[in-house]
């Protein structure tokens, strides 16, 4: 059953991406259970824009956990405390009357804060772009039939391609990693016969891209801990033989 | 000025139209074709799809978005499926039924020849999206499952769990980051485009502002592709997500765009119901679920007990019961009009009484649970994250909420505007699904126009300009579309008025649900036409945005947007005051059988609406397409 609630929040907030930034708190008085996260600091800027103060910055799109769009950091972890669920689709019925909750922007040098609540994550899409497709032009395909890929095969490339690109495995990873979302792009495409061609090509170009621009891992497992998806990282192991063999094979090729 | 609208339909028989096409349209040569810029707005399926496409090509391509990643358009929110006339379960399915089932489903307010080539290409779409990875469910013996979809009598819908969209755009944005690599596309993120720039009569280019710095920039080409997606959000409460808006559209068409069928707008029949006014937006159950859950409300009017605590003979299966050909898979318009039926004559459910049960027991005692979760796991999971409940035991609440919008901005055959140089594509225009869409449809139209169409028919538009530099950005039009937007920006800044962007959408959404919602009628819709302009005053008189125009400020965007879904809102409620009938999700109360169906008037309104600008303070012109039926006969539709 629905009821309310009263909350305090401790919100990062930063004018911009060189000004400094700081913890303000707000009072959130009232809150339905039934709210969802967002629709909690949607009721929280209606109340600062009546007072004339600017509201708070977090980005959101979809609200149904599928876009990646939103994300943040809830009481220190990535999406909040409810396993498997995005910032988004987790409701305050998660929270108790009297509770603080402290509230920032993903924490990693490679997403460089915007403004309060938002973040810069270009560098997941120069990752895509350095390998994280099957090279194939719009008119150039074959029946879609003419392969048959096994059902299990083609239910673990699901696994890996349920990511939505949020960045939370980043934000969670003490060394600010990227390698639960590289490799489920990776896996996605070198499981599936459709993408055996360029197999070695992508696993290495993608993974040197992700480390020019993220940390490196060194299995915490964190990242699986915030997935909203749920990943494994086992994904992350078959990706590293992938790489071994790539720089092998791609040698070999070239030589 | 304009005559009767051309769509410049080809001539010849209805399967060979878009062959002989694609043969007389002029060809741009490969070598040539790197001298042509072509601006594609917005990243969803259409407009992912055709600017890979365009940049495997050749052309110079510029992607223009206003998320930070190109991945995160709305097409990413489909959940249910995608239809192929693949025939791959012999079910007798065929191009000619797709076509014909799209056609129906439209309540034939849509044309023939778009309608046939979209059914044509529907199956190339399914070829390309599996090469390039996307997992679609399958058999155990490796090839590709289908399930049905309402409107349907055959399985032709291809479908990658409840998240068919999201995997499909995944696939088209693979294709356009891989062209960003190569060089041949430049991507711009985090940029809104608010202004349309006119030179000649013909489309030039574009204005869009940086949300993060502010800097308003200006856009040149020989082409603008406009893929912008629908106006859900006109509703305040629909489907869509937060973001989606008319503006890029509404700027062509305060441009010369004509605007086509606006009040042509679905209401999806399964969402959660609302459970209170802090609601954001309303989150969609995919219609696949009326294959295996049935749908009933309690016979007896505020029936206190629990679901479990009915008996069979105490329910009323009421979509089974008046339609037992097609039962719980209806289409939308039909199953959502039923449902706002029987909450109107009190016998709705769950604590605000606005919802109908959608119930999976029986399927679960024939199939077992197991199954049922390997079909609509996540859906499941998601309803029990939002509404607490547990869907295995619980009956699903369900009720119909804005998903789609059929209306859009005016397209020729081969997608341009009447605006010479300016294309629409996928939702942003009005073209291939009449006055209701059928499931699965959505994401077929998106990619067909992205993949298929659009790549083939810009050459034949671009071809006449060989030679033609874009105009240099330096250009008194370009010059004069940034002071627009500067001067936009500057008056949302200075009316400091006291209530927020979001309350007036809000209130905007109630007047637009209330009165241009599921049923319409005289006299609503002319309350319509004076309670929008008043509230459209008072919100450019009384809104309040804070903070500047040169940082990220959501508020400031929304402004814009928000003004846009105004002027859009009130041509809507003309364009459903005008067409004195009832089609598909447009429901005139004054014109329904005596068993409450849909009445057509095919003497008086087989044709589009499409209205023309004429500034601020004056209605628009209305102007028609006439409809031209040559193939299939218009009956009264049936699901019976």
């Amino acid at each position: 059953m629905s009821a309310e609630i009263n909350l305090t929040l401790k919100v990062w907030r930063q004018a911009g991406p060189n000004a400094d930034g700081r913890f303000v708190t707000y009072e959130a008085s009232g809150i339905s259970t039934d709210a969802s996260f967002l629709e909690m600091l949607d009721i929280v800027n209606e109340r600062l824009i009546e007072a004339g103060e600017e509201p708070i910055v977090f980005e959101s799109d979809c609200r149904e956990g599928i876009c990646g769009t939103c994300g943040l950091m809830i009481n220190g972890q990535a999406h909040g405390p409810q396993k498997g669920t995005a910032t988004c689709q987790l409701h305050m019925r998660s929270f108790s009357d009297g509770d603080h909750i402290v509230i920032e922007p993903w924490r990693a040098t490679s997403f460089p804060v915007l403004r309060d609540l938002a973040v810069d994550r270009r560098a997941m899409d120069a990752i895509i772009g350095a390998g994280g497709y099957i090279s194939v032009n719009t008119g150039a395909a074959p029946d879609a039939n003419l392969t048959p890929v096994p059902k299990e095969t083609a239910d673990t490339a699901f696994d890996a391609a349920a990511c939505i690109g949020c960045g939370a495995c980043v934000a969670a990873c003490p060394n600010s990693a990227a390698q639960l979302f590289t490799a489920a792009k990776v896996q996605h495409l070198n499981l599936l016969p459709q993408g055996q061609a360029q197999r070695w090509a992508r696993t290495e170009a993608m993974v040197e891209t992700m480390e020019a621009f993220f940390g490196s891992c060194t299995n915490h497992g964190e990242c699986e801990e915030a997935c909203p998806k749920e990943i494994p990282i086992d994904f992350i192991a078959w990706t590293n033989r992938d790489y071994i063999k790539a720089k092998v094979k791609n040698r070999k090729l070239a030589g | 000025m304009l005559g009767s609208l051309d769509a410049r339909i080809p001539a010849g028989s209805l399967d060979s139209k878009w062959t002989d096409h694609k043969f007389s349209m002029r060809l741009v040569n490969p070598n040539n074709k790197r001298r042509f810029d072509v601006i594609v707005v917005g990243s969803g399926l259409a407009g992912a799809a055709a600017a890979a496409s365009l940049g495997e090509l050749g052309y110079r391509v510029k992607v223009l978005t206003y998320h930070d990643s190109p991945r995160r358009a709305h097409s990413i929110a489909a959940q249910g499926g995608i239809n192929a006339a693949k025939n791959y379960q012999n079910d007798g399915d065929s191009v000619y039924r797709l076509f014909y089932d799209t056609i129906k489903g439209g309540d034939y307010r849509a044309r023939e020849a778009n309608v046939y080539r979209l059914a044509e290409v529907s199956v190339d779409i399914i070829d390309q999206a599996t090469a390039q990875g996307v997992p679609f469910a399958r058999e155990y013996g490796g090839l590709l499952d289908n399930r049905s979809f309402g409107g349907a009598q055959v399985s032709r819908t291809f479908y990658a769990r409840g998240q068919t969209g999201q995997q499909l755009l995944l696939g088209a944005y693979s294709a356009l980051m891989r062209q960003v690599a190569t060089g041949t596309v430049e991507l711009h993120t985090r940029s809104e485009m608010l202004e349309l720039v006119m030179h000649d009569g013909r489309a030039v280019g574009v204005v869009t502002r940086d949300l993060i710095t502010g800097e308003i920039v200006p856009h040149s080409a020989h082409a603008v592709v406009l893929a912008t997606g629908g106006y859900g959000n006109v509703y305040f409460l629909s489907t869509n997500a937060k973001m989606c808006n008319v503006t890029a559209a509404w700027r062509a068409h305060r441009k010369g765009a004509l605007f086509a069928n606006p009040c042509y707008t679905q209401i999806h029949p399964t969402c959660i119901p609302a459970s209170d006014d802090f609601q954001s937006k309303l989150t969609l159950m995919s219609e696949s679920l009326r294959n295996d859950g049935r749908i009933w409300v309690p016979v007896a009017h505020e029936d206190g007990r629990a679901p479990h605590e009915i008996p069979d003979a105490d329910r009323d299966y009421f979509l089974e019961r008046k339609y037992p050909a097609f039962g719980n898979l209806v289409p939308r318009d039909v199953a959502s009009r039923n449902a706002k039926t029987v909450v109107d004559e009190g016998r709705g459910v769950g604590p605000l009484r606005n919802g109908v049960y959608l119930d999976f027991s029986g399927a679960m005692a024939r199939d077992g649970e197991a199954v049922i979760r390997a079909k609509y796991g996540n859906l499941f999971d998601m309803y029990e994250r939002i509404t607490g409940e547990d869907p295995y035991t619980v009956p699903m609440r369900i009720y119909p909420a804005t998903h789609y919008t059929m209306g859009g901005l005016w397209v020729d055959y081969e997608l341009m505007s009447n605006v010479p140089g300016l294309f629409v594509m996928g939702e942003a225009n009005f073209s291939d699904h009449g006055a209701n869409r059928l499931g699965a449809s959505a994401l077929m139209q998106g990619l067909a126009d992205g993949y298929f169409i659009l790549p083939y028919t810009i050459g034949n538009y671009l071809s006449d300009y060989l030679g033609d530099p874009a105009l240099d950005t330096s250009e008194p039009v370009f010059a004069d579309a940034e002071q627009a937007v500067a001067n936009e920006m500057n008056r949302w800044l200075s009316i400091g008025g006291t209530r927020s962007v979001d309350h007036y959408h809000r209130e905007l959404g109630k007047l637009v649900w209330d009165y241009i919602g599921m049923a319409r009628n005289k006299t609503g819709l002319e309350k319509a036409l004076s309670e929008i302009p008043a509230l459209r005053e008072e919100y450019h008189r009384n809104v309040r945005v804070l903070g500047s125009a040169d940082t990220l400020n959501q508020s400031l965007e929304k402004a814009g947007r928000v003004a846009d879904l105004f002027e859009l809102a009130e041509l809507m409620a003309r364009d459903a005051l005008t067409r004195e009938e009832s089609c598909g999700g447009h429901f005139r109360e004054e014109h329904q059988t005596t068993d409450g169906e849909a009445m057509r008037d095919d003497e008086n309104f087989t044709h589009v609406a499409a209205w023309e600008w004429n500034g601020e303070g004056t209605p628009q012109t209305r102007h028609r397409e006439e409809l031209e039926f040559e193939n299939v006969e218009l009956t009264q539709r049936s699901y019976k």
